[in-house]
This record gives C-alpha cells, structure tokens and sequence, in this order.
C-alpha cells in the first residue's frame, strides 16, 4: 500500500472537560478526498488546528508524507506541502488578490529573505500568480484589494493561496460555506479535478457535496471517529444516522 | 517613475520629492542669507527623519509599535561620544583581551555604530517579539530604560551630565564643521535610508513583513515564519535609527542620557504618526513639521506641545494616512 500523506494516531486535545479530540485516528492517501464530518462543535477545526500546527495535541501523533511532524512550526509543515483554507476566511487584508498570491508563489520558491528587488516586477511570479487566479475562477479580480473581494470570492482566494504552494494534501475547512448553489457546483467539480494532485481532507457541511465528492468519509462526534468508510457504508451506518445523519437526509 | 519611488503612487511620488527639495533648499538659502542656525535647523530636520525612517520600517510597515527607539538612538550617539572622548584624552576604550582606543573618524564610527545598535536591537528583538500588542510597547520601553539607567551609572561617560564631543567626528574629505557640508551628509544618509526603506518594502522581505502585520497567521501559512521576518526588520530599523543618533551627537556636540530617555522614543514615534504611518517619506513630512512648531510656536510661548497635542489628535481621528496622507491621498495597495 502506498505511504500516507497523513498519518493522525490517537491524537487527543482537551479543552478543560470538552473532549475535542479523543484519540483520533486518520489517513489521507495521495489521490483521494477523505471528507471529515460531524455536527458543530465535533471538534473538526481543532483537529485542523492540531494538524497544521497551531494547537499542541496533548497526546498522539501527527504524521505528515512518512515522517513526525508534532514538533514543527507552522511554516515548517507549509514548506513540507500542507496547504490549508480556513473556515473563516484569513487574508492580507491590505493586499490586492495578485499581491497575496504572489506572496505564496514567492514563499514557495525562494522565502522572504530576499531584500531587494521588487516582489511585483518579478514577471515570472506575476504570470504564474496570475495562472492560479485565472484557474480559480478570479482573474479579473486580480488586482482589486482583499477588502472589495465578495465573501465567496475571499474564499476562493483563500483556496488559490492553498494551490500556490503546489501542496501535496490540502485541509479544507468548509470551503462550500457561503458559496451559495452555482459556486458550490463549480467547487465541487474543481475538486474532483483537484484530488489528482493533492490528497484532500474535506471538511464540510454540505451533504451532496460531501457524498459526490468523498472517497471515503469520517464522523466525529464530540471529538471521537465514531464511523469510517465509504460513502455507502456511512449512508448506512445505523449509528451514524442517530448521531448525525438522520436530520441532514431525512 | 523612478525605481526609488516604484513602492509609491505617483502623486505620492511628486508630495515626497518637493518635501526632499523643501529640506534641500532651506540651508541653501540660510547659507546666502548667512543664517547658520536655519542650517543647522535643518540638519536637525534631516537627522530626526532619519531617526523616523528607521522607526517607521518596524511600526509602520511591520506593525512593531516600538516604544523604545530611544534604546537605538541613543546607542548611536554614545558610540559616537565615547570614540570622541577617548580619541581626545587619548586613552583606551579596552586594554583586554586587545587594546581599543577611540577614534574622531566618522568612516569608523558608523560602521561601529551599526554593529553595536544591531546586537543590542537583536538581543531586545529576540526576547520583545515573543510578545504583541501592549506587552511589546511596554517590554521596548523597558530595555530602553535599563539603557537609560545604565548611561547614568557610569561616571567614565559623564553619567547624568552626559559627555561633550569638543571636536565634531571627522571625514576624510570634507570639512564636517562646516555646517553646510554636515547638513549635506545628513540629508544624503537620510535618501540613503529612504531609498534603502523604498527597496526593502517592496522586496519579498517587505511584502512579507508587511503581510506579518496584516495577518501572521496567514504568513505562517504559506510557509514564511514570522519571527525571523519581523526580528531582521526589528534589527534594521534599529540600525537606521542608531545612526540618526550618532549624526545627532555630531551635531550637537553632546551626547547624555535625554537621547536614550523615553521622551525621546515618544517624540521618534510622534514623527512617524504625523507624517503618516507606513508611508515612505511620513517620518520626514513628522519631523519636519514638528520642529518647525517646535521653533515658530516654541520661540513664542513655551506651549507650543500643547498645539503639538492638537494636531496629533487631529491626525490620529480625522486623518490616519498623517500629512502624507493629506497630501497625497491614500496609500496604494497592491
Ligand atoms: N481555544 C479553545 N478553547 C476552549 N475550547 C475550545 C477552543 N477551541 C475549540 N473549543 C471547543 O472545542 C470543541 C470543538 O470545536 P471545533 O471548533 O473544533 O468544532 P467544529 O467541529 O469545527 O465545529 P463547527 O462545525 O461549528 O465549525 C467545541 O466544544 C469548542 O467550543
Ligand atoms: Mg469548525
């Protein structure tokens, strides 16, 4: 079997007597979305958090393409080819689309320590910033600063600053949120696309999408895996149903 | 445009460049009236832009609210004082483990100001920016006055009363004397910081710096970690301002401890807020208006801080891009 892009092993976060993370175990395998649901406050974003980087697990392991990852930075874990969208959009407000981009392209290939020329007369960067902003729907928008950007914009930008990195997994936090019904269905066609080149673990209220999209799915409820498998298997799961499934397709 | 002004728009561009030509022109025609004061007025003006150009890379474009800028500034003018004192007597700054006298050369005095205000910005860096928002204001002023404190507990260097400099540093050409030649080596180490300040902020370096005080969290994310971005930007503007400092005590002739005192950060600041935030020439339009309240206002009452405080409010509700931003409009985003 192939290696896993991610590797989570009984990783476990408590905040005080909320169990938001209660010995998880998960895998992420190249070429596949592995849809993460369950109800609000399940404690999906605090595993994110927990993967990324920015929450210490307090116990268990957080595996990224083969190797421990527990203990690096953020950054660290970006450089390695996790990209990520968040559940509420987090941008450089100040910058223009094409800026906030450029910037990702920039931190991919050389990083920042670099003082002299200028970032935007940089023509290879522009046009390649400019490709990933045209695939994402938003090339128009280029150079309109991040606080004219619509909602659904802003997350699609989020997602564009993702595949700058060209990551090898993508976490992604609810990215149909305020899509509304044609984004929605661009989204979900891109990703489809997507998952050839980046292994996706799919966090998302949005069932049709979820079970269009999803090659395999998980459900946690207060913090636990209860249900793993595929999206039949979950449809049928008895248990999920009475967790969680019953009012979303009933 | 010109590639010095490329990080500006291009009314920006025009507001910075009669600014620069304003400073220029005054001691050119203090010289022909033989007004040597309006000279060194206006090395005064250059100097202490200089001193907001520095400050303004970690404030406004970093997000870095220093409050202890003052640490920098007077550094510098202490390395310049303590050469000169040493160079004058004679005696040895060290014996061991090797023997270092002083020196009245400013070739020397600079880059050995640099080097002392960027171990001392690195080591106050290091441990500040592990804090944020108030913490980091109230921990810079803090080193500042230990600094502070530490100037006045050694006698060698005159302690409360500070150190005279007798005989200002020299150059190899010119006569640094000459208040007209002075004023031009200041003006020109400012449009050296300036220029420098224009590439860094649209270098990578910059946009990512910038992106630090806009959002960490999204820097962090595309793979740039923070801290080494703001702690490099935290040490360069601590250099720059260091080297305001040693020009200031060249041409006062004295350096003590009121360079490294906390009025001293607040008035640095105050430049930066006036002239506008962020924007590449605001500490020269901040300084520049200051001292001229300073001497109009000052020469008649002796509350001219008061009209100061106004104007400051003024700025800080009504128009946050300072006189910049009056001036020449928003700043442009990209
Ligand atoms: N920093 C924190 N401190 C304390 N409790 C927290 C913290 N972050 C999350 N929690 C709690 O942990 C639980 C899981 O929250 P989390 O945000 O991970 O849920 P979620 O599954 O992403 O929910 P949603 O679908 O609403 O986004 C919740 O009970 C939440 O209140
Ligand atoms: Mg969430």
């Amino acid at each position: 079997m192939t290696e896993p892009l991610l590797e989570l092993k009984k990783l476990s976060k408590a905040f005080g007597a909320v169990k938001a993370s209660d010995a998880v175990d998960l895998t992420l395998f190249p070429g596949e979305i592995h849809a993460l649901i369950g109800p609000n406050g399940a404690g999906k974003s605090t595993l994110i958090a927990q993967v990324t980087g920015w929450m210490k697990p307090d116990a268990g392991e957080v595996r990224l393409l083969g190797r421990d990852a527990s203990h690096l930075s953020v950054a660290a874990r970006a450089k390695l080819g996790l990209g990520r969208s968040f559940q509420v959009s987090s941008l450089a407000q100040g910058f223009s689309a094409l800026a906030n981009v450029m910037l990702a392209l920039q931190a991919r290939d050389g990083g920042a320590f670099r003082f002299w020329a200028p970032l935007r007369g940089n023509a290879a960067l522009r046009e390649e910033a400019l490709g990933v902003l045209a695939r994402i729907g938003l090339a128009d928008r280029a150079d309109l600063p991040v606080s004219a950007l619509s909602h659904g914009e802003r997350r699609l930008l989020e997602m564009a600053l993702a595949l700058a990195l060209r990551p090898k997994l993508l976490l992604l936090d609810e990215p149909m949120a305020g899509l509304g019904p044609e984004g929605t269905r661009n989204l979900t066609a891109f990703l489809r696309e997507l998952k050839n080149e980046a292994g996706i673990l799919l966090i998302e209220h949005d069932m049709d999408a979820v079970f269009a999209l999803a090659d395999r799915i998980s459900v946690l409820v207060y913090g636990r895996v209860i249900a793993s498998g595929t999206a039949d298997e979950i449809r049928q799961s008895a248990a999920v149903r009475e967790a969680y499934l019953g009012d979303a397709l009933c | 445009m010109p590639a010095f002004l490329a990080s500006v728009s291009s009314r920006e561009g025009m507001v910075n460049a009669v600014l620069a030509g304003l400073l220029l022109a005054a001691p050119l025609i203090a010289f022909t009236l033989d007004e040597p004061f309006y000279i060194s007025l206006a090395t005064r003006v250059a100097i202490l832009a200089l001193a907001g150009v520095g400050l303004n890379l970690a404030l406004g474009y970093g997000g870095m609210v220093s409050f202890g800028h003052a640490a920098f500034f007077g550094l510098g003018g202490y390395v310049a004082g303590i050469a000169a004192f040493h160079a004058f007597d004679g005696s040895d700054f060290i014996v061991w483990p090797l023997t270092l006298g002083g020196t009245d050369q400013l070739l020397i005095i600079w880059p050995l100001t640099v080097l002392v205000v960027a171990v001392v910005a690195f080591a106050i860096g290091v441990i500040s920016l592990r804090t944020s928002g108030v913490y980091f204001i109230m921990i810079t002023l803090a080193f500042a006055q230990m600094i502070y404190y530490l100037a006045i507990s050694i006698p060698t260097y005159g302690g409360e009363d500070g150190l005279a400099i007798y005989l200002r540093n020299q150059l190899p050409l010119g006569d640094s004397n000459d208040p007209l030649t002075f004023f031009f080596v200041c003006y020109g180490m400012l449009l050296l910081a300036l220029f420098v300040s224009s590439r860094l902020v649209a270098s990578p370096f910059g946009v990512a710096l910038q992106c630090a005080r806009m959002n960490e969290v999204r820097l962090a994310t595309m793979g740039i970690a923070p801290f080494p971005v703001k702690l490099t930007a935290f040490v360069i503007s601590g250099v720059i301002t260091g080297i305001a400092g040693a020009l200031f005590a060249d041409l006062n002739g004295f350096v003590g401890p009121s360079m490294l005192s906390w009025h001293r950060s607040g008035e640095i600041m105050i430049f930066v807020i006036l002239g506008g935030v962020g924007r590449l020439f605001g500490p020269l339009a901040g300084a520049a208006l200051f001292i001229l309240l300073e001497s109009l206002i000052g020469g008649m009452t002796d509350r001219w801080q008061l009209f100061l405080g106004a104007i400051l409010l003024g700025v800080v509700l009504f128009a946050r891009g300072g006189l910049i931003g009056l001036l020449a409009g928003r700043a442009r985003h990209d």
